[in-house]
């Protein structure tokens, strides 16, 4: 039972993910947006973005982490 | 996987630790271990021969060029030098010529002046012994009109019958010429 | 998974197989000094560095060949990196940093060899590589700016009543760091990896074959993408923390 349950869990844990590409797609959208603004200003700041990127994703990947500690380590 | 750890342990897998082997925490000492003597080494070859090698042909290519660069600014400033002389050399031509040119002008005017000065006075002076000439033979005229006068009224006061008196008729020629 | 496997017969799913440490010589328990698969795969990344960075630029070419434009580029890359993210005073610890890069990078890539072992899908590995960070930039904090490197939590443009709670959160999220910064790397790696076994898995199915091949094609192009962008999200991570550490001026 307390496995089927950790499933349940990990299933759960898993729409974090989904949330943390709603969250890249917000960073990488709205600097596309900006990028076409003022596309001179655009090549300064790949490296906030991906740094950005890289934030909103870390949080996703916590979730998945949780996911697949549900699955295996518990 | 982990919910059934039997058939785990059956299929062979890390059956003493949890379905991830990420999670297995007794093979970390040797990951770690390992992986440190991995950083160490490929910091000593990065540190030690790659990154100054590279730095070193960066450097190279930058000074070389940087040097091209400059090689050729100081060809064109050459090329300049060379042009601005040249034109200096042809102002300097064109300029000596003209010194020669006026210089040549002078001259001849002097050689001309010269020569029309000594014309004007060889021709002052014949002209002056021409005029003198010309007297001469102006008073010698007159002096042979006076003879042949004097000589004609005596005559002819003779041939009148009068008696010639030489003094008489002198002065009257003279009278008469003047008139 | 294991379960599955048993109902659906043909259907085998050992997503983390791939990621077990196992001893190279004989079969005994892995001890710290056991030379095993993870052994292995980390030699050969430094070989893979070494191809990289040292005999391509033998020559000293002045025009450089295929190689050395590569070892170039990369020394550009990570050099520019450092110098804009970090300052020109950084340029110090920048072997340090070029250290990082080359192995996340050769070992990510080394990983998607078909067979091959991934070293930076292991906490193990990561954690490391994020500690070190870790350490080095707050004992670098310290050195540096002694206790002026606590004006890094003290939030000086908030309001007065806001800066405990501000202070709270952000010493949090400094500690939270190296653990974000270890389990991106090996989060990505390993949930790539993983899906492609997964699809693979799906390919023993002679039905959706074809689908789960081109899955699989897609993931592995995905993840040639992901394994140069967490190289170098890592580093410029590094970067971002080594500035908070020498310029903590907020």
């Amino acid at each position: 039972m307390e496995g089927e349950l950790a499933h349940i869990g990990a299933g759960l844990a898993a729409i974090g993910s989904g949330a943390a590409a709603i969250g890249v797609g917000n960073v990488a959208g709205n600097f596309l947006a900006g990028a076409l603004r003022n596309p001179s200003a655009a090549a300064s700041q790949t490296a906030t973005l991906f740094i950005g990127i890289a934030f909103a994703e870390a949080l996703g990947i916590f979730s998945f982490l949780v996911a697949l500690l549900l699955m295996f380590a518990v | 996987m982990a919910t059934d750890t039997t058939s785990a342990a059956d299929a062979g897998q890390a059956a003493a630790g949890p379905g991830m082997p990420q999670l297995d925490f007794s093979n970390w000492g040797n990951q770690i271990f390992w992986l440190v003597i991995t950083l160490i080494v490929i910091y000593f070859v990065l540190s030690r021969i790659a990154l100054p090698r590279i730095a070193s042909v960066l450097a190279e290519r930058q000074g070389t060029i940087t040097n091209d660069l400059a090689a050729a600014e100081d060809l064109k400033s050459k090329a300049h030098e060379a042009e601005a002389a040249y034109e200096k050399a042809l102002i300097d031509a064109r300029a000596e010529a003209q010194r020669i040119v006026a210089e040549t002008k002078v001259g001849i005017q002097a050689d001309l002046n010269a020569a029309i000065a000594t014309a004007d006075e060889e021709i002052a002076a014949k002209a002056a012994a021409g005029e003198k000439v010309i007297a001469d033979i102006k008073a010698n005229a007159l002096d042979s009109i006076k003879v042949v006068a004097n000589d004609t009224a005596k005559e002819i006061v003779t041939a009148m019958g009068g008696k010639a008196d030489a003094k008489t008729i002198t002065a009257a020629v003279t009278a008469r010429m003047k008139g | 998974m294991a379960s599955e496997a048993k109902d659906g017969g043909g259907l085998v799913f050992k997503p983390m197989d791939q990621f077990n440490v196992e001893a190279l010589f004989g079969s005994g328990p892995i001890g710290v000094f056991t030379i095993t698969n993870v052994t292995l795969w980390l030699a050969l990344s430094i070989v893979a560095v070494i191809c990289m960075m040292v005999l391509t630029t033998t020559k000293h070419s002045m025009v450089p060949s295929r190689g050395q434009s590569i070892a170039e580029l990369a020394y550009g890359f990570v050099y520019k990196m450092v110098e804009d993210v970090t300052g020109k005073d950084a340029v110090g610890y920048f072997p340090y940093i070029m250290t990082l890069f080359m192995f996340i990078l050769c070992a990510n890539f080394l990983g998607l060899i078909p067979g091959s072992f991934t070293t930076t899908s292991h906490f193990a590995v990561t954690v490391v590589l994020a500690m070190a960070v870790f350490v080095t930039v707050t004992v670098l904090g310290f050195v540096k700016n002694g206790t002026k490197f606590l004006g890094l939590f003290w939030v000086a443009s908030a309001p007065l009543a806001l800066r405990p709670i501000l202070a709270v959160i952000e010493v949090i999220s400094y500690f939270v760091r190296p653990v974000s910064h270890s389990i991106r790397l090996a989060g990505n790696v390993m949930a790539g990896h993983a899906v492609i076994k997964v699809f693979a898995g799906f390919a023993a199915l002679a039905v959706v074959s074809p689908i789960a091949i081109l899955g699989i094609t897609a993931m592995y192009a995905l993840e040639i993408l992901v394994s140069f962008i967490q190289a170098y999200v890592f580093t410029i991570l590094t970067c971002v923390y080594l500035k908070d550490a020498l310029h903590p001026s907020h």
